[in-house]
């Protein structure tokens, strides 16, 4: 079972272009129905049929989890990807009808938590504008540092200072770098909470930072964003199917799964969540780990795989399918 | 199809009895003759006409009647309703799942009419008739969960999700199969689930943990789980135990029939969109060894399951006193017949 086997039919109700690189997408279900209500740090994931390819790529919401007449996404293009970040700038217009999955939270704000304290790279901003708006509603005090690499890249960053104010610092890698992370995690009231979206760099600094200041386990929270790579093809073979499949260079091992109609569990598409862990068979040759979830030991056990992300290179590969 | 609404007790007189029409909706909990534990988890989506998985929240003659004897609990009791500070948001998530849900199923008994945050809900049945605005708990009587969770049949428990776990973080739990809310409030999924024989070996609570988390928003599940009961008494709650422990060593031959009920509880589980927490229903369906062998599958079938049981779960489930005496007394039942697959009755 996976959110995305039950879509929901929308129309793209608006495209802007926020800058050279970033857009955004915005959608309205196609009967006019409200849509399902959430929670700040919630995603969606959308399928993309692009040709003979069918994509899924899970986008993090960025509007208001009060608005239920349409949800707002942000793409950033990425020109060495897959694709699906290419086919959502060039081929996606207003008016054109596809699929989304319900909203899925893994990156959900801690209600219990005093205060927020929420760190963005680049990108990874688009969470934290729904959070920041849950927070404001909820009336829990939040500060936001954003991190870009210029203020030209930098989507939102006006809009957000002029909504929040000075809940909000803004930093830009070619006008000074980013926030002082020790400074900042070591001044926080009792009960504060630290997430952080970003890039794999960013993460690590914060989480390491944090927890070398001694902040407790539970109180730090991150999401990754992470597509499957690109590679070469390989072939598959799925034992409780009883079939051999091919995945393409710029598809996932987790799409070519789904798209023999084998039913395989998942939730992130992203190699955070652990849903899609599958049990491996047999292992000649080397598997890709890509993910954020299997450990050291169990990936050198060639014993487990994440389709979501991880590739193979080899002679044979079987999975527990 | 307007529901007769029966005028029972579950304490003292003991006056609940199931109507011959309501019998055979009953949910029998097992599906094959013998039992073990299992996830046995499926989607909750509507099954069955005249079932009680024809609907969100089943609505049955039972119904006024156990919400006089969850208020009867209340007053004596309020530490059965509690909910930590952060579970509000979950709390109104809850009244939105219920009053959409019934307005949707049983229209001729709930209505919903929502313009905006102003909401306008009236239950029939309870003759309750309030306006109040989504989100704001200052224009409702009390807690929105304590308020929703006194007009749905069956215990509801709310499981905050974070750090890679489920916490038991709020509750209104009256009809309760010797758990206490009070105890258990703040645990964790491994935390409430520890005194359960077996199942941790059986890796089943690693599963269906994993499974939780995942559950996706709009794709409710359901499982059954049971135990027995001697009267009709919905609460059989720790704190409450020296009412209710006693009855056990007043089973004798010639009562059985009508003393001991099988307790089966109807559990679902959904996913709530504002709080990403996840509502756990308990919904109890009681039912008397005599109402229960009106149906001959189900008198063959719970006389092998009762016969065959584990010793540990005899145990587990506080049958040991009165449990060969129910098997002798089953066995007249059980013609040795095959019995056809699945819980419904032939």
């Amino acid at each position: 079972m996976s959110a995305s086997d039950h879509l929901i039919p929308v129309v793209v109700s608006k495209v802007v272009e926020v800058n050279s690189i970033i857009k955004r997408f915005e959608f309205k279900h196609v009967d006019g129905d409200e849509l399902p209500a959430f929670s700040g740090g919630a995603h969606i994931v959308v399928e993309m049929l692009d040709g003979p390819t069918k994509r899924k790529n899970a986008y993090s919401l960025m509007s208001s989890p009060f608005e239920r007449g349409q949800y707002a996404i942000s793409v950033r293009r990425d020109d060495d990807g897959r694709g699906g970040s290419k086919f959502m700038h060039e081929k996606v217009e207003a008016g054109m009808k596809m699929k989304i999955s319900p909203p899925v939270n893994l990156f959900a704000l801690d209600l219990r938590a005093k205060k927020h304290l929420m760190i963005a790279g680049g990108i990874g901003i688009t969470p934290f504008i729904a959070q920041m708006t849950q927070a404001t509603e909820l009336g829990v005090p939040f500060e936001l540092h954003y991190a870009a690499r210029s203020a030209s890249q930098a989507a939102y960053m006006d809009s957000l200072q002029d909504r929040f104010g000075d809940q909000v610092s803004c930093y830009c890698d070619d006008a000074g770098g980013g926030p002082d992370l020790v400074g900042l995690l070591s001044d926080q009231p009792l009960g504060t909470h630290v997430y952080v979206c970003g890039p794999r760099g960013m993460i690590e600094a914060v989480v390491q930072t944090a927890t070398g200041l001694g902040w407790p386990a539970a109180h730090i929270h991150f999401e990754h964003f992470l597509s499957p790579p690109v590679g070469q093809a390989f072939s598959v073979h799925l034992a409780k199917a009883g079939i051999d499949i091919t995945v393409g260079p710029e598809q996932s091992l987790l799409e070519a799964i789904e798209a023999s109609g084998t039913p395989v569990n998942c939730l992130c598409r992203g190699g955070a969540c652990g849903q899609c862990e599958t049990k491996v068979v047999s292992c000649e040759g080397d598997i890709a780990h890509n993910d954020h979830w299997l450990d050291d030991e169990q990936r050198a056990s060639k014993q487990f795989i994440m389709p979501c992300v991880s590739r193979f290179r080899g002679e044979r590969l079987e999975l527990d399918l | 199809m307007t529901i007769q609404f029966r005028n029972e007790t579950f304490r003292n007189d003991f006056t609940y009895a199931n109507s011959p029409g309501n019998i055979p909706r009953f949910p029998f909990p097992f599906p094959e003759d013998v039992y073990m534990y299992s996830t046995n988890v499926e989607p909750h989506h509507a099954t069955r006409a005249g079932s009680p998985f024809e609907n969100a929240f089943d609505v049955d003659e039972h119904y006024v009647a156990e919400m006089k004897d969850r208020a009867l609990v209340l007053a004596e009791d309020p530490g059965r309703c509690q909910a930590l500070p952060h579970m509000e948001t979950a709390g109104w998530d809850f009244v939105e799942l219920v009053m959409v849900s019934k307005a949707r199923d049983y229209p001729d008994l709930f209505e919903l009419t929502i313009d905006g945050d102003r909401w306008h809900w009236i239950n029939k049945p309870l003759q309750i008739d309030d306006s109040f605005i989504f989100g704001d708990s200052s224009t409702l009587p009390c807690h929105p969960m304590e308020y929703i969770g006194r007009q749905v049949q069956g215990d509801h428990a709310i499981l905050d999700q974070r750090d890679g776990n489920l916490w038991l973080d709020a509750g209104i739990i009256t009809a309760q199969a010797d758990w206490s809310l009070d105890f258990d409030i703040g645990m964790n999924f491994f935390e409430w689930h520890a005194p359960v024989p077996l199942a941790h070996e059986l890796g089943v609570f690693q599963r269906a943990l994993k499974f939780l988390l995942s559950l996706p928003q709009g794709q409710p599940s359901r499982r059954l789980n049971w135990t027995l009961t001697v009267n009709p008494r919905l609460d059989t709650s720790p704190e409450n135990y020296p009412k209710w422990g006693p009855d056990r060593t007043t089973v004798t031959p010639e009562n059985i029939g009508e003393k001991v009920h099988l307790r089966v509880e109807l559990q679902t589980f959904w996913r709530l969109p504002r709080s990403n927490a996840i509502l756990f229903p308990i919904r109890t369906y009681l039912m008397a060894m005599n109402e229960v062998v009106t149906q001959p599958k189900w008198g063959r079938r719970l006389h092998r399951v009762m016969r065959d049981l584990r010793p540990e779960l005899v145990e587990y489930k506080g049958l040991s006193r009165y449990h060969p005496m129910l098997v002798e007394w089953l066995s007249q039942f059980d013609d040795g017949a095959l019995t056809s697959p699945g819980i419904f009755p032939d």
